[in-house]
């Protein structure tokens, strides 16, 4: 690095005698001892004291040369620099030890010529040594300050390319950047952003950031800009829109970042923009077929119950909906006569027709799946809005329908819900309207039904109730009364009427009009009907051991599913048998449609028992439809007649003519087929006295008795009353 | 590394340098008003420190010859610093002209003025980088053209790793390098330090002063120092006393072969 040291200087042997170079030889030796460690030089210490020696030896030279010159004392102080002796101890100890040992050493102690001269090549040694150091003090200064200009190059040179690069990154960037102060002032932006937006750098230097608001931002994208602008935070991202030179729009991602200045004061906001409107508008597709139906383009079920759910999240108080569901009546049919293709067809023009009678601001039609569609009314203000829109669909669905040369006619049953939508669910909503939709359907197709919470809480009871049956028969919660059937000759009870009654845990004590039809829906009226059975024959056993002759039949109704019910012979004889009761000790009751109605089964069974001497008996009789000529064919054995014909019969003073004159031919005609008559209902005195008197055989009612315990029975016959 | 290895350095002539301030120890002129102040300050509290440096600068020179002898023509000065007389390569290539040396120093001005004095020796580059970071040096273009990994290189850290702190990992930075060399390889290593009971206030005055004009300093002991040589084969003595390593004359020892505070070795890759 520094120019190499010749380590041997050139030698020039001078003339000078072994005792010089001797005691030369010497001093080189004290004088490295001396200097050694004063400063760093590059040798061992054997090249040290080389090195000194041959300094030595010049300096001997030019102190015995003629004529004498300084020069070489001058040159050995340069040496010495060269050599790297720059401690400046070094030159210190060298003139101390030139001077105190060189003479003695070379054997001229006290010489003054020679002492003369060592003190003027002392001065020029120290003079040679001088100057080259502060030559090689200020060359190294140099050196060194160039080299800081060079690094100071080079890290600029590298902050220029790094800015370059930046530049680079800005300018050439896909995405788009723009860089704004805090007040907003667009300060610069990139191509791809001037690209995205239209507009040229020259022109966003003229917007504010504020002034790309645009209408449809949601309210958290300027919200969280004020909140970075105030170094709330450094950064965010968010959905957003610009407005494009050329009037469109351009969805975007954005991102917005902080710049603080040294100090963490907000300085910069750099916003990286990325164009996603292609992706967003693929998503606007894919969500719109997401949320709509392929066949009729109307909304579907995912975005009726999103739209209502919105309805219900955004509600405030008092605020209304109303739902029309509906149903097209027949659609099955017309599906599986003219095929699917028709059928889609159909479907296709009535969400037309609805959607044509329903458009509107806050009305949305949907088609929920099959043939059933949906319109949701927000805001509504009662009932009568949205019977209106049903109105509406209606009337706009009775114009035939032509397709593919069909002209095809259809209704539709709708149901109605409308109300005030706190304190209700979206669910309760569809519910509703769905029981609603049933009720139309129930009661006759091709119109609305409006929700009724009463209705809906007697079908829920009934629900109740006959879910709750098949455990309340094992749990034990029915059991039977009787009622008298009493001779009106001689009132004398010659049968009794079992009457089923159940005790239920949460409603208390049910009459049979409350259970009977849905246990028959249910078919539990087959299990219920048996046990019914048995306990009466049970009693009728009871009472033939305890009164004998004077036992009363029981008469046990029976339902029409029971009277179809193929065991039911079996069933009834089993019962006879382990009950040990002659079978003419009980009567059955059927209705009028039951017996009538049927086919031939159930009338074989009637006929099987009658044959075993089992007692039928009609109820009701006169209240349905019978076919008189048929009913001399039949296997029956009594009348019952209507407790409704007893009302004309009911005052002590007067009768109804024609309820009287009817119960008289009921009983003629009775009489005439050899079949006895009992009237039910008989509530007063006049009724029986009148009863009597037209000839009627039995009656049963309040004025007798109210149905009761068995044990009443027993008071009965025993005479206890 | 901070700092990315493009970024600026630190240029502030201000503060002292590590480099400058050890240049201005052995006598040289490479340095600035606060260099020269905070290693004249510290030379007040310990005389003796220039001799220590000299001592660190000789056994750099010996080490570099002993790695000569042993055929190493391939060497990596880690922590380089200024050049004076006396480099690395002056030693090598006078030994063998066709030696390559890798200079490595984190200090821009000091590696721009050895840039300036080597320019023209295509045979030695130099690399502004952080020796503490192994990855970034192997892989730097200047070493990766200059030094040929698949033959033995002498890896030197002359007074470097008393400037590496246990939270730097010294043992995990030295094995970065080892990782990377051949059998045969050597490293050599020379490092302030001495045993507990051998600090003197003065030792703790000037360290204290150094600690806190120019940079932090570890010291090691024998033990720890040893240690670094984790996955080398030391070489005759061991870990010795500074100018007790291969001493050049029995008139260098006197009694600094046992007190001196300072350790060298000389470890090969086995």
């Amino acid at each position: 690095m520094t120019e190499r040291v010749d380590q041997r200087l050139r030698e020039d042997r001078s003339p000078l005698g072994p005792a010089v170079l001797a005691g030369a030889e010497s001093f080189a030796r004290s004088w490295a001892t001396a200097v050694i460690g004063s400063s760093y030089v590059p040798m061992t210490r054997a090249e040290v004291a080389q090195h000194l020696q041959d300094l030595t030896e010049m300096l001997v030279e030019a102190l015995f040369a003629s004529p004498f010159r300084t020069a070489p004392g001058y040159d050995i102080g340069s040496k010495l620099v060269d050599a790297h002796f720059t401690g400046t101890d070094t030159l210190g100890r060298t003139v101390q030890l030139l001077g105190d040992d060189l003479l003695a050493e070379l054997g001229f102690p006290g010489d003054e010529r020679l002492q003369s001269r060592l003190a003027a090549l002392q001065g020029a040694l120290a003079a040679g040594y001088a100057r080259a150091l502060r030559e090689r003090t200020l060359a190294e200064q140099e050196a060194i300050r160039a080299a800081v200009l060079d690094a100071r190059d080079q890290a600029e040179a590298m902050l220029r390319a790094s800015e370059a690069r930046f530049r680079a990154m800005f300018t050439e960037a896909a995405i788009g950047i723009g860089i704004a102060d805090i007040e907003g002032r667009i300060l610069d932006v990139n191509q791809a952003l001037q690209d995205m937006l239209g507009f040229s750098v020259e022109e966003m230097r003229q917007y504010n950031v504020r002034d790309l608001m645009h209408p449809e931002d949601a309210g958290s994208v300027w919200r969280l800009y004020d909140q970075l602008i105030a170094g709330e935070c450094d950064h965010y991202r968010a959905e957003k829109r610009f407005h494009r030179a050329d009037g469109e729009q351009v969805w975007t991602h954005l991102t917005l970042s902080l710049v603080r200045d040294d100090h963490g004061e907000p300085q910069y906001q750099v916003a990286m923009i990325e164009d996603v409107t292609d992706r967003h508008l693929l998503q606007n597709r894919l969500r719109y077929q997401a949320l709509h139906d392929p066949l009729t383009g109307l909304p579907n079920r995912a975005l009726f119950l999103e739209r209502l759910g919105r309805v219900f999240n955004n509600r405030a108080k008092h605020v209304r909906a109303g739902l029309c569901y509906l149903d097209l009546d027949g659609f099955k049919v017309i599906n599986d006569s003219l095929g699917h293709d028709i059928g889609d067809q159909l479907l296709v023009e009535v969400g037309r027709r609805l959607d044509h009678s329903v458009s509107g601001e806050g009305k949305l039609v949907a088609r929920m799946g099959g043939d059933e569609f949906v319109i949701l009314v927000e805001g509504s203000t009662g009932e009568q809005d949205i019977v209106d829109v049903a109105d509406r669909v209606l009337t706009e669905l009775e114009a035939p329908i032509r397709i593919a040369g069909h002209e095809l006619s259809v209704s539709a049953s709708i149901g109605i819900v409308e109300r005030q939508l706190s304190g209700t669910t979206s669910a309760d909503l569809m519910r509703d309207a769905d029981i609603t939709l049933y009720w139309a359907k129930a009661d006759g197709k091709a119109r609305w039904a409006l929700y009724d919470p009463e209705r809906n809480a007697r079908e829920v009871a009934r629900f109740t109730l006959s879910a709750t049956m098949p455990r309340a028969l094992e749990r034990g919660e029915f059991y039977v009364e009787y009622q008298p059937l009493v001779r009106l000759e001689d009132s004398t009870v010659t049968g009794v009427e079992a009457l089923v009654r159940w005790q239920h845990p949460e409603f208390g004590r049910l009459a049979p009009d409350r259970f009977i039809e849905l246990a028959e829906e249910t078919g539990l009226i087959v299990p219920l009907g048996r046990w019914v059975l048995r306990k009466a024959c049970e009693e009728a056993r009871r009472w033939l051991v305890e009164f004998g002759d004077a036992a009363p039949f029981v008469s046990v109704n029976l339902a029409v599913r029971q009277s179809r019910d193929p065991e039911l012979v079996r069933d009834v004889k089993r019962i006879l048998d382990e009950c040990a009761l002659p079978p003419h000790h009980l009567q059955l009751e059927l209705t009028e449609s039951a017996i009538m109605g049927t086919a031939d089964e159930p009338l074989e069974a009637l006929r099987a028992l009658c044959d075993m001497g089992v007692r039928i008996a009609i109820d009701d009789f006169g209240t349905g439809y019978s076919n008189l000529a048929y009913l001399k064919h039949l296997p029956v054995h009594e009348l019952k007649i209507a407790g409704s014909f007893m009302e004309g019969l009911r005052a002590e003073h007067e009768e109804d003519p024609v309820d009287s004159q009817i119960v008289a031919t009921l009983v003629q005609l009775a009489h005439a087929l050899g079949l006895g008559v009992t009237a039910e209902g008989v509530e007063t005195p006049a009724q029986s006295a009148r009863l009597l008197r037209l000839g009627c055989d039995t009656g049963q009612g309040w004025f007798f008795a109210r149905p009761g315990p068995p044990e009443n029975i027993d008071s009965l016959l025993r005479g206890d009353l | 590394m901070e700092r990315p290895n493009w970024a600026p350095g630190d240029i502030d002539l201000e503060r002292p340098s590590v480099a400058r301030v050890y240049d201005y120890w052995l006598g040289g002129a490479h340095n600035f008003a606060a260099d020269r102040a905070a290693a004249q300050k510290t030379l007040e509290y310990l005389p003796e420190l220039r001799n220590i440096v000299l001592n660190h600068r000789a056994f750099l020179r010996r080490a570099v010859r002993y790695l000569l002898s042993r055929g190493i023509r391939q060497f990596l000065d880690l922590g380089s610093g200024i050049p004076t007389v006396g480099n690395v390569h002056e030693i090598a290539q006078t030994a063998d002209p066709n030696s390559r040396i890798v200079y490595v120093d984190m200090d821009p001005v000091a590696v721009a003025h050895s840039r300036s004095l080597l320019n023209g020796n295509d045979r030695v580059s130099v690399l502004q980088a952080d020796v503490r970071d192994p990855e970034s040096v192997l892989t730097s273009a200047e070493v990766t053209e200059q030094l040929d990994f698949d033959e033995p290189v002498g890896v030197l850290m002359i007074a470097l790793l008393h400037f590496v702190s246990d939270d730097d990992n010294p043992t995990g930075i030295i094995g970065g390098y080892r990782d990377r060399l051949v059998p045969g390889s050597f490293l050599a290593v020379s490092h302030a330090g001495y045993e507990a009971d051998e600090e003197t206030g003065s030792y703790r005055a000037a360290r204290s002063n150094y600690d806190r004009s120019v940079t932090q300093m570890t010291y090691r002991n024998k033990v720890e120092f040893t240690k670094l040589f984790e996955g080398f084969a030391l070489v005759e003595p061991g870990v010795a006393r500074l100018p007790a390593w291969h001493p050049e004359s029995p008139d260098d020892l006197d009694d600094a072969g046992t007190s001196f505070p300072g350790f060298g070795a000389v470890g090969r890759k086995e």
